[in-house]
């Protein structure tokens, strides 16, 4: 069993401050000074309450708060429906070049002809892997698309005169984004259940469609990690009631170059730049949500979106920015992540159609392997051919361990743990996605971490619910946390390592 | 080119493991009509090729290193120190997801821990959030919060005009279809008076951006105290770069500070990713919206940070969650705390003073050599890195002059956004702008305006 690891925590910024320490960074002020308006600066005893550090503090500091975090490019990292795949390398060097990194979102549209070109192709490929009819990408996340798609559906039944379109049907393995996102559009939720085969229940969706229903949201492969079987069916039945279906593209990373979910009759849907198209999720952010629409809601589109002139005149066509006709207005102050768009485009480009499906093809692949490895180790939450990802229970026959136990002693194994307790619907669920840039070796040393667990809540379950063992810091108290809140460094001590000689 | 490493024998092996011969067959929940279609995509370029076209792609676009940059309105050329993006580009960060595992993720925690101590210091509010996804979306959910915190009772915000009208137009999406009314775009950017005689019984919070979008400061004096006694909240939209030397929202009674926090160490980017700032009153945080980080312990006593409060949350509340914000610009809140710590007290004070001393000198050496008004509406108010002169010419004629003829990026058309101010360029001079550039600018305006 590994050491238990005592280090001592890191100092924060404000313990490691001292008073007239500092960097020198900015030059001398080079233009006559102009005197400050007294009245409306800080008081001279004022302190804002910044540390002072030397540069070499600054990087040391920041370099120990890495040391002390889990990441894809550092292991094996499962975590269920947020593909925790590979961030292309090549796609930094790319972002990061001055036209890309320097250029002002409020430059006229001639002088940034290569953000907008950029912008346009990502839009048009992003239609045809989606099968959509227009796509905007200024949605920040893939809970702001699900909120812009929701606000366009309420803007498309307002102009129907369908004013009693109230509800909104959501499963209950849906992401907790999708209800939030429904009440904070002003829709009202109501919860289809789920059936035996982890799919929605069609005689409940059947049941819930009528008249004051504006739409569904579904997420396809759901959180089971399931295809819908009957997506045509539950097309159908809420279009048949005059409804429209969102689809969360939160798993989309499974259909790419396999199925369009244009094709399947969907709405509208937003995709997430940083799962499926391999750009880093920034350990919380930034994201990108990207919404593709259908004929119906096309025009409801946020702006701007770029449109190409081809000119006869000229060689290259120019772009230039427009707003769709019945738009609901803009969700955030500019185009989005453009930052994510530069890596979502070279990671499109340099996959290509059959890239793109190949992956598509090895991340289901892999989760079914895993998931093969695992079967008679946990229960699964249902036995039939997953997609990118599945769920398992984190149930020992015999022993007091629970998933939260199995997840932590993960961590000791030297692998970051799945998603626990979601979806809602499976109990003690541990919801996995290996994701298809894990190689074989990865996926069997995990399974093997895995067996050994369920041997270790048999033999010594003291051992998982104590874990992890082997992190900086042991199991945290989130009671606590939520009771004594400290939620920023106390004043006192700011000022005082601020005021200490 | 993928990134796929199995190899034909592994491949074999894992489709026997499954009982299968090729990865097709796992595919037939899928109706067969609609699978695998052809999709009409680029051919997948290599590395380097990837790495040509995109610069090619890059270099048709002016910037702010290829041209001298005066333009601004709500997004800013300031100088990033090499600290931050060497911060952001550590994998550990950069390629991990939202802390969900406390143990394993210390590092981002306490880096937000310390992102919201800083950002509190520098608001003066009692807490701040994990960060938004750029300043238009903190404000819209700011206001969310108000007209939650008044239960539904009061159904009217009102907003300043002297607001960047691209957080004007997101917080209207936002409340897209709901019966909040929004007041108060209306009335003349430079009056305060008449925006405060807007207020009522039905008014949840009044918002004002300070400096506002023409860059300069209003007149507070007194506002906090007559939003609050119309039972209202009063909610700033800050300059983060301009609360290094002037007072903190908080010092004059905002319940809420809202900024973008772009300026601290975060690209220009065309626009994204940003970050939301987000602060409010202690009294507030059970409403506030987003994630939070908290200090605990483990079991043996150590200390430790994890995200706190999620019963707020999307993910525990779903339909009753104070926000749908799950991934937010965690990456841009370290490059945020990044910056703040390599500048500390003593540089983030220089770098506005830089501003605020530069876009002085502009202003009066444009007033001077050209004769052009400068801020015609309201001469005598004080600004702090941004202003506003009148041109003889239409803005876009003369930026395309200066763009084509002297390599710069000329300022903002508030024609564009305010009746009454055709003609209007709004120019923003920050530390990156040198005397001599700022002497060219002048030189240049002075020959374009003849």
């Amino acid at each position: 069993m590994p050491e238990i690891d005592y280090r001592n925590s890191e100092k924060t910024v404000y313990e490691l401050s001292a008073v007239g320490r500092g960097t020198n960074l900015m030059p001398e002020c080079d233009v006559p000074k102009t005197a400050l308006p007294g009245a409306l600066l800080r008081k001279d005893t004022e302190t804002i309450g910044l540390p002072g550090l030397s540069e070499l503090d600054v990087v040391r500091h920041f370099i120990h708060l890495a040391q002390r975090n889990f990441s894809v490019d550092g292991g094996f990292y499962p975590l269920g429906s947020c593909t925790m795949k590979y961030n292309p390398k090549i796609s930094e060097a790319c972002a990061r070049s001055e036209g890309f990194a320097q250029s002002h979102p409020l430059q006229p549209d001639e002088t940034v002809q290569g953000n907008l070109k950029l912008m346009h192709d990502l839009q048009e490929w992003l239609k045809e892997i989606g099968g959509f009819a227009a796509v905007s990408l200024q949605p920040t996340a893939g809970a702001q698309g699900e909120l812009t798609a929701l606000l366009m559906m309420r803007a498309f039944f307002r102009n129907c005169g369908e004013t009693g379109r109230t509800q909104i049907l959501i499963p209950d393995s849906a992401h907790g984004t999708n209800p939030a996102s429904t009440t904070m559009a002003g829709f009202e939720t109501l919860e289809i259940p789920s059936d035996e085969h982890g799919n929605l229940d069609l005689a409940a969706l059947n049941a819930a469609c009528d008249d004051t229903v504006a739409g569904l949201m579904l997420t396809n492969p759901n959180t089971l990690g399931l295809f819908e079987r009957d997506i045509e069916t539950i097309v159908r039945c809420v279009h048949d009631c005059g409804g429209l279906v969102y689809g969360d593209g939160a798993n989309m990373n499974a259909l790419a170059g396999v199925v369009r979910p244009g094709d399947l009759g969907i709405d509208v849907m937003h995709y997430n730049l940083h799962k499926t198209f391999g750009t880093p999720h920034g350990g919380g952010g930034p994201g990108s949500g990207p919404l593709g629409a259908g004929e119906k809601l096309a025009a409801y589109l946020p702006g701007p979106l770029v449109r190409r002139i081809d000119n006869v005149e000229k060689p290259d066509p120019g772009y230039m920015l427009f707003i769709p006709e019945k738009t609901i207005g803009r969700m955030n102050s500019h185009f989005g992540s453009f930052g994510v768009f530069v890596r979502a485009y070279a990671y499109i480009l340099q996959h290509g159609a059959e890239g793109l499906k190949q992956n598509a093809l090895h991340a289901v692949l892999n989760a079914n392997y895993l998931r093969e490895k695992l079967r008679g180790v946990y229960p699964l939450s249902h036995d039939r051919t997953c997609m990118h990802e599945f769920v398992l229970q984190g149930k020992i026959e015999g022993s007091s361990v629970r998933a939260v136990d199995i997840s932590k002693r993960l961590l000791d194994y030297g692998f970051h743990p799945p998603t626990i307790y979601f979806p809602l619907i499976v109990p003690e669920a541990l919801m996995i996605e290996p994701t298809e840039t894990e190689s074989k070796q990865t996926l069997d040393a995990f399974a093997e971490a895995m067996k050994a667990i369920a041997q270790e809540a048999v033999d010594r379950p003291e051992t998982l619910h104590t874990a992890p063992h082997t992190t900086p810091v042991g199991r945290l108290d989130e009671v606590r946390a939520a009771r004594q809140l400290k939620l920023r460094e106390d004043d006192r001590k700011v000022k005082d390592n601020l005021n200490k000689a | 080119m993928n990134f796929l490493p199995h190899t034909e024998t592994e491949l074999r092996e894992m489709l026997s493991t499954l009982g299968l011969s090729q990865l097709e067959a796992l595919f037939a929940d899928i109706p067969e009509h609609v699978r695998f279609p052809d999709l009409t995509l680029p051919s997948p370029l290599s590395q380097m090729e990837l790495e040509a076209h995109l610069r090619k792609v890059a270099g048709r676009n002016a910037n702010a290193s290829s041209h001298e940059c005066f333009l601004g309105a709500g997004a800013y050329h300031h100088y990033v120190p090499a600290t931050v993006d060497y911060v952001i580009r550590r994998g550990e960060f950069f390629t991990a997801y939202t802390p969900y595992q406390p143990e394993a993720s210390q590092g981002m925690l306490q880096a937000m821990f310390e992102y919201e101590s800083m950002i509190c210091q520098l608001t003066g509010m009692g807490v701040t959030n994990a960060s938004h996804y750029d300043g238009a979306t903190a404000l819209a959910e700011a206001v969310r919060m108000a007209l939650d915190l008044a239960s539904g009772n009061r159904q009217k915000i009102v907003l300043s005009p002297a607001i960047n009208p691209h957080y004007r137009e997101t917080v209207r999406t936002y409340l897209h279809g709901s019966e909040v009314s929004l007041v108060g775009e209306n009335t003349v950017p430079d009056e305060l008076d008449s925006l405060l005689s807007q207020l009522d019984d039905q008014v949840a919070a009044l918002v004002i951006q300070n400096p506002n979008f023409l860059g300069q400061f209003e007149n507070i004096t007194g506002i906090a105290e007559k939003v609050h006694q119309a039972g209202a909240l009063l909610i700033v939209v800050a300059d983060p770069i301009a609360l290094g030397l002037f007072q903190s929202p908080g010092s004059y009674g905002a319940d809420v500070v809202i900024a973008d926090g772009q300026p601290l160490g975060i690209p220009l980017s065309f626009g994204g990713p940003y970050l939301g700032i987000f602060a409010t009153r202690t009294t507030y945080v059970r409403h506030m919206p987003g994630r939070v980080v908290g200090e605990t312990v483990d079991q043996s006593g150590r200390r430790g940070y994890v995200l706190t409060l999620a019963a707020r949350e999307q993910h525990i509340r779903r339909a009753r969650a104070t926000s749908n914000i799950c991934t937010n610009s965690g990456l841009m809140a370290l490059a945020a705390a990044t910056y703040l710590a390599t500048l500390g007290e003593s540089g983030l004070r220089k770098v506005a003073a830089l501003c605020f001393h530069k876009s002085h000198y502009a202003a009066q050496q444009l007033a001077e050599k050209t004769g052009l008004e400068v801020n015609a509406h309201a001469p005598s108010k004080p600004f702090f890195k941004e202003f506003y002169v009148q041109l003889p010419r239409p803005v876009d004629e003369v930026n395309r002059i200066l763009r084509e003829e002297y390599g710069v990026i000329g300022g903002f058309d508030l024609g564009a956004c305010y009746p009454g101010f055709e003609r209007q360029m709004l120019i923003a001079v920050t530390e990156m702008n040198t005397k001599a550039a700022i002497d060219r600018l002048v030189d240049a305006l002075v020959t374009v305006t003849r």
